[in-house]
């Protein structure tokens, strides 16, 4: 099964297959909107809120995802597959950090 | 043997999601052996040419990162004579009782300005590297995918690198083998304790406690080569490499555990002894001293940590 996945703040649009990562779908089509770091649940980069439609997320840090944010629908995109066609806003910032 | 008091790194305790995925891909991708768990679900791992019995143990957490590295000394009184100087300096220090890790002796705890829990320990029990100490084969048969020699060093990231630095320096006696520097201001400092180039870095970050990778010794370019077609071949998320550091000159490829916390092999790195000058990068040569080849520093690698 494939859906449609919608970044709104590029207004970029990518299908995914099921069983993959919203993160996955998007890197392998050489889209960028949604920054991307370890891709296993842990740095919190690809940190998104997704608007509509249905996913389901594996166990993602709790430093970065809390049990509030997680009820409300944010998400690391390398832990979540989609259920249906989803629109999300890309909310992670990768930043150079090492000349502060 | 001239080496005294802190001899090598021993092990790090490394927090993961999911216990089952992070012991699969320590033991299959790495090549690491599996050699405990304990009452507490904690999973002990060593590379093939490591004796001791662990360098590695996972503890499965809500938060990946790391919870602490270990040095092994050369003898007890190491320990004792560390663990005071370490309180002298304001380092909340603490005694953690024999086999708290399984087949570790008594070890001393302290932290550091930049957020990082650090132990000593003296012993730990011997299990061999799998080959006999009387005419020895080159290596054991039987290893599994990128067969890591030995668990080698870990970076940091943290604010106050020069107040971590001192205690390294000052009271654990390594050297300082490499730096980078933004005029007077040191942002990465790799210290060593003994001839290798390294045995733990530190680079200056806005925030404190940070894992930026666990690094494990290859042999060769070609091993080096090897471990990057098993990361294409088993689909683990790379970060970047094969590719070779200036700092340290380390033949090198980055990728990530199943948690995201990052992981280093690499092999022919430089080498130092006492007497050897202190090397310097300058900061408008950043990118070649962390990527030699392509002289671009790269955000991911920077700034994606656990």
């Amino acid at each position: 099964m494939t859906y449609s996945i919608t970044i709104i703040n590029s207004e970029e649009k990518y299908s995914c297959e099921a069983e993959q990562t919203i993160l996955n779908g998007m890197v392998q089509l050489g889209k960028k909107g949604i920054p991307v770091g370890c891709k296993g649940g842990g740095c919190g980069i690809c940190k998104v809120a997704i608007l509509e439609g249905e996913f389901s997320s594996k166990k993602m840090s709790r430093k970065h995802i809390s049990k509030e944010e997680e009820k409300q629908g944010v998400v690391l995109a390398c832990r979540t597959m989609p259920k249906s066609d989803l629109r999300l806003k890309a909310l992670g910032v990768i930043k150079t950090a090492i000349l502060n | 043997m001239a080496m005294t008091g802190v001899m090598r790194p021993g092990h790090v305790q490394i927090r993961v999601l999911d216990i089952d995925e992070a012991v699969s891909h320590y033991r299959d991708n790495l090549g690491m052996i599996e050699t405990d768990r304990d009452a507490e679900g904690r999973v002990y791992l060593k590379c093939w040419d490591e004796h001791d019995k662990f360098s590695v143990v996972l503890r499965e957490a809500d938060e990946p990162g790391m919870d602490h590295m270990a040095f092994k000394v050369r003898a007890e009184q190491d320990l004792w004579r560390f663990e005071s100087d370490l309180k002298k300096a304001g380092c909340n220090v603490e005694r953690i009782q024999t086999g708290e890790l399984s087949g570790c002796g008594e070890r001393v705890r302290f932290d550091t300005p930049t957020g990082h829990v650090f132990e000593l320990f003296a012993t730990k029990e011997v299990v061999g590297n799998g080959i006999s100490t009387t005419n020895p084969a080159p290596w054991p048969e039987g290893l599994q995918g990128m067969a890591a020699v030995r668990f080698d060093h870990c970076l940091l990231y943290g604010g106050d690198i020069d107040g971590t630095v001192k205690i390294f320096t000052e009271i654990l006696e390594f050297d300082l083998a490499e730096q980078v520097v933004d005029g007077e201001l040191q942002i990465a400092a790799f210290l060593s304790c003994s001839t290798k180039a390294h045995d733990i870095a530190f680079i200056r970050h806005e925030e404190d406690g940070k894992f930026h990778h666990a690094s494990f010794l290859l042999s060769t370019w070609e091993q080096v080569l090897k471990a990057a077609d098993i990361i294409s071949m088993r689909d683990i998320p790379i970060d970047i490499g094969p590719t070779r550091h200036g700092l340290t000159r380390g033949q090198t490829i980055y990728f990530f555990d199943p948690s995201g916390n990052r992981n280093e092999v690499f092999c022919e790195d430089s080498y130092r002894y006492p007497d050897s000058p202190v090397l310097t990068w300058t900061v408008d040569h950043l990118g070649q001293a962390i990527f030699y080849h392509s002289r671009e520093l790269n955000d991911r690698f920077l700034s994606v940590l656990t």
